[in-house]
This record gives C-alpha cells, structure tokens and sequence, in this order.
C-alpha cells in the first residue's frame, strides 16, 4: 500500500477497526494464556477431588477410622465385598524412613559440593561438576534401582554378613545418589545468589577463605539450601520404582537400617494391577495415595514459609 | 534469514519427535492392528521362546471388528501369541492385547472398556457378588504354581511334606538344616499379598494359612523379578507359575510337594494339587469375533503351543482332579 501523504497515512490508520487491532496485539495472547491457565488448576483441582473422594471410601464406605489407618501395623484389607483390616502404618514410617536417612546421607555431600562450585573452584564447577550433576538428574529411576539390585544388595549382604542385603540402608543409599543433585543444585544457585558484598566485607575483616564460607555465606543461604533439602525429601518420599527393588517390601515395621520393610509407594504399584474397582483393598491404596499427596502439600507449604523467608534477607 | 533456520530447525525437531512417538507406538507390542512390526515385543515375555513362532495357521472364522483384552500378565504371553495367529487368520480382526493385572482385566470388562478380561482366579474372588454375576467365565487353560528354591539348597532339599512347607511359611521351621539342609537361614520370597499366583499358592499349598511376613520374608512386585531374587539369594524359598519355569536356570531348582514333582502330568492325574484355571471373562455374551477367538483359544492345536508355554489343557485332567476345584 502505498500512502500520498504522512496525513493519509495517520488518516488510513485511524479509521481500522479498533477492536479488531486490540484483539490482535492484546486480547488473543491473553485469552490464550489465560485458557491454559486455568486448565491447570482445574486439573490440579480435580486430581486433588479424585483422590480425595477415592481415599475417603476406605472410611466411609468400609468404617475404618482415620487413627486405625494411621497407627494400626494390621493390614489385611479385604477383596470381593470383604472387610479386613487397613492399618498403613508400616508403609507409612517405611516411607518416612527411607527418605529421612536417604536425606542425611545426600544433604552433607550436597552442601559440600555447593560450597565447592560457589566458592571453593567456581571454574571447576561450571566446566565440570555442573554437567555431572545434571547427568545424574536425568538418569532415570528404574536405572538406580537396577545397579541398586546387582552391586548394593549383594554388597551389604557380603559386608554385614546377612542372608540377603534387601534393607532400608540399601534403599536410602540408593535414593540418596537419586535427590543428591537436586539438592546440591538447588543448595549452588542459593550460594552463588549471595550479594558479591558480604564476601568483601567478610575478607576486610580479616576472615580466611573458609570462615567466610562458614559464617557467612552458608548462613546467609540457609533457606535456599533449606528449600532444596525440602525438594529432595519431596522427590525421596515419592519414589516408588527404584525404592521397591531395593527395600525388600516385607509387611514389617523398621526397627533396624539392615532390616526389609516397605513403603507407601511402593504397596501401591504392586497392589494396584491386581485389585479391583471399590473393593476395600483398592480403597485402601486410594487412602494412601491421598496421604502422598497430603504430604506433599505439606512439603510445598514448607518450600513456600522457606521462600518467604529468603526473601526477607 | 536466522528466523528462517530457527523455524526450519523447529519444524524437523517436531516432525522428529512426532515420527517417533509413532514408532515406539508400533513396536510396543500392546497393538497388533495393521503394524506388521508389533509381533512378541522382546522383553516382555520370556517364556515365549521361538517355539511358539513356528506355529499351525489359526482357522479362518469370517469374522471382522476388533477385540481388545487386558489383565493377567501370567496369561498374557499365551493370549499375546494366539492373537497374533488368530489376526494372521483374520486379517478384518483388529486386536489389542495388554497386561496389567487380574483386577485390571476385571475392572476393564466390568467396565466395558475391553472385550476379555483375563484373570488367574475367579471373578468371585475379586469382585462383590454381584459384579461377579454379570461376567462369563472361560476357562481357557491351567496354571500350576511351583515351589522353587535358591540352588545351594536344591542339592539337599528335593523334596518337602505338606506339614514341613506350611511349617516354612509360618515361621516355625526358619533355617534349612531342620528340614535336611544345609545351616542356612530360609528366607521367604513372596508375591504381593493380592498376586493371583499367592492365592493359589495360599489355597492349595498351605491350606489357606497366611504366610509370614518379617525379618525373614521378602516380596517382588512380579514373577521375573521373583525369579531373579530367587536365584541371587542364598537360602531363598518362593512360588512361581509354571509358565514362568520353561527355561532352565543353573541358580534355581524347584522341589517336590509330598514327593510329587510339579509337572502337568501329575496335575492331571490329581497327583499335584496347586494349580488353577486361567480364566478369560467376558461381559455377558460376547459378540461373534469375540467368540471366535475364544474358541481358537480352546482349539487341540493352540492347547499343544500352550503346553510348550508352560500352561496346561483342561481336557486332560481327570476326571478325580476335575472335580477337585
């Protein structure tokens, strides 16, 4: 098109369709973005509804109470129109267990290795250790438990002489090497987020290398770190794939590292092909796969009090 | 001329992506509808060994429309391969074969979201009276369940009395050397507490008695993996579906019940009690394609494959072991 005048020009300008103009350069991205939005929430929405209806017939169609799911070691749940008993606790400190212990092997290895990326050999850390953690990131779980079977097991049974090396100690190894990177990465970005300042100031003050690190750095990063050990109990406490090759999955309660037991995770995979549709077993995985998920909703609500605070700093 | 290459680079990576999707589709095994390439995937049944490739053309019925069936992954390798034949036979019949477990089989054909729902035990086990009510039962072939145990005691223990096993699994007898074998602790390897394989198990081996779960019992999610910890496991006693035992393995053995060696001639003669049907349910009547595979499935020469399977022919049990379930 070509225009007689800069006046034409403006004139053609200003007699378009208005609307037809914010619509393209406004409303369309919104309206689309928005759609996708709200599809997201409403599928979180209905996940969580799901969840919650089917994990509630466990004590509302079948009478269980809340405290015997919780707290009972009995269970025995039902099939074909029975009713037995659906005490998870097992499963339940089975899977608190194996994460926590998981938790305290990775988190010094993790900080560790933060504190060596940050501060210690950042060259090193970019070029070298970065590209490892991220390797170990995308290895996929069914691979961890796989080397966990053939080298751990047999390795712990040989060390603690044991008839076999199926034990908690072998899962939270295992799943310690699986959340060791998303701690250190997470713990890394904290570290190297702290402002160029407090590391002057610290050396003017005569601190050495890893005074600074100690007494400041790492206590400045404290909820950076902390929101990273929370992502990885996250991750730990989800696991079932890797976690049920390793731990044995015997009905019984943890009361030593070398001992089997099993976990929440790891119950329902093996249980959920083999029963059916509203029968108290199936119900009763349901209730367990409600509690994942009302723990994870803990652990987002503990990352988000642990946000708020490293944003006070 | 940079925005040019970024789109062009794009557009390869999505047609990759998409051309892959499609392909790992077509040789999942799960659909064997017009992909010549969705055969016997590799590693999802070991038991189907080349002898079942070999096999006698299935009849041609004349029938067209599709068939889909789910559940039992102890069925699932027989009913892979007859499907297999039976579309060769049939090229109108689209099917669609996948595991997933009894309850899945159940769940789906109750539900009405496959035409087969195949299960190791019956429908009354899993579901309430009623839903059981509505399915058909066709019993397609049996399953023996075997005792197998880690080969350092197989060489002393080849045999175990009825008393001596549930006497294993209770937790009373706990090492070896009280039932003639080496001083080793026995460790117990089970199936999940909903397997159909443990309540065969349960019902016919130790009459019913639950077994031990503690320091001494471990669990697999599936039968290979049971295999696998059998074999690796000093001092290990477990059950696997005879299907599951058609190669050999140098790490394991399994062992007499009362003297009897689990093998279908014994079942048949009434001789060896722990087995059951294989069952393959349909919603009400099936429709005539539906029909057709379920008696190609019956048919004397798919019956012979699946005895090379591991799987054995309900018309050979006589007629005192017919009248035992």
């Amino acid at each position: 098109m070509a225009y007689a005048s800069d006046k034409d020009f403006t004139q053609k300008r200003l007699n378009q369709p208005l609307l037809n103009k914010k619509w393209r350069t406004e409303y369309a991205g919104r309206t689309l973005v928005t759609i996708f939005g709200i599809f997201i929430i409403l599928l979180a929405l209905t996940i969580l509804g799901f969840l919650g209806y089917r994990g509630s017939a466990t004590f509302l169609n079948y009478g269980h109470s809340v405290a015997e799911f919780l707290f009972s070691t009995n269970w025995n749940p039902g099939e074909a129109g029975q009713s037995g008993t659906v005490g998870a606790a097992i499963f339940i400190v089975g899977s608190l267990t194996v994460s926590g212990f998981a938790l305290l092997i990775a988190t010094p290895f993790a900080i560790a290795m933060a504190i060596f990326i940050s501060d210690i050999s950042p060259k090193i850390g970019s070029r070298f250790l970065r590209p490892v953690l991220e390797i170990f990131v995308g290895i996929p779980s069914v691979v961890y438990g796989w080397i966990g079977l053939t080298v751990l097991v047999p390795f712990i049974a040989n060390v603690f002489n044991l008839p076999f090396g199926f034990s908690v100690l072998a899962a939270s190894i295992v799943v310690a090497v699986m959340i060791f990177p998303t701690i250190a990465s997470v713990a890394t970005d904290a570290m190297q987020a702290i402002p160029a300042e407090y590391r002057d100031a610290s050396y003017a003050l005569g601190s050495t290398r890893w005074q600074m690190v100690w007494h400041i750095k790492l206590r400045s990063a404290m909820p950076g770190i902390l929101t990273g050990i929370v992502l990885g109990l996250a991750r730990a406490f989800g696991e079932a794939l890797a976690v049920a090759m390793v731990v044995g999955q015997s009905t019984r309660f943890v009361d030593s590292l070398l001992s089997p037991t099993n976990t929440l995770t790891a119950v329902i995979t093996a249980n959920m092909g083999n029963t059916v549709n509203g029968s108290e077993y199936n119900d009763a995985l349901w209730s367990m796969a409600f509690l994942l998920l009302l723990i994870s909703f803990g652990f987002i609500i503990l990352i988000r009090v642990l946000g708020r605070k490293r944003n006070e700093l | 001329m940079k925005k040019l290459a970024l789109v062009i680079l794009a557009l390869v990576l999505l047609v990759g992506t998409l051309s892959a999707c499609g392909s790992s589709n077509a040789s999942g095994g799960q659909t064997t509808n017009n992909s010549p390439a969705a055969t016997t995937p590799a590693g999802s049944a070991p038991t189907a060994g080349g002898s079942a490739s070999q096999a006698a053309p299935a009849p041609a019925a004349n029938v067209s429309g599709s068939i889909s069936a789910s559940g039992s992954s102890a069925l699932y390798p027989l009913v892979n391969i007859a499907a297999n034949q039976f579309k060769a036979a049939n090229p109108n019949v689209s099917m669609t074969i996948a595991a997933g477990g009894s309850g899945t089989g159940l769940n789906n054909v109750l539900a009405g979201t496959v035409d087969i729902g195949n299960s190791d035990v019956y429908a009354a086990e899993k579901l309430d009276a009623g839903d059981a009510a509505k399915l058909t039962d066709h019993k397609v072939c049996l399953i023996g369940v075997a005792v197998i145990v880690n080969a350092d005691v197989a060489a002393t223990v080849k045999t175990l009395t009825s008393d001596q096993l549930k006497a294993i699994f209770n937790g009373t007898t706990n090492n070896w050397k009280q039932v003639g074998g080496p001083d080793e602790q026995i460790t117990i390897v089970n199936r999940p507490t909903s397997s159909g394989t443990r309540a065969l198990f349960t019902k016919w081996a130790l009459g019913g008695q639950s077994s031990v779960e503690g320091d001494t019992s471990l669990q697999t999610d599936d039968s290979n993996a049971l295999l696998t910890t059998v074999g690796n496991t000093k001092g290990t006693i477990g059950y696997l579906a005879l299907s599951y035992l058609n190669v050999a393995s140098a790490n394991i053995a399994t062992v007499q019940i009362d003297g009897v060696d689990p093998t279908y001639e014994n079942i048949y003669n009434d001789k060896y009690q722990v087995w059951g049907y294989e069952h393959m349910y349909t919603n009400g009547k099936p429709n005539a394609q539906t029909q057709a595979f379920l008696d190609y499935m019956m048919t004397p020469t798919m019956l012979t494959q699946a005895g090379t399977l591991g799987y054995g022919d309900p018309s050979k049990l006589n007629a005192d072991a017919a009248k035992s379930r």
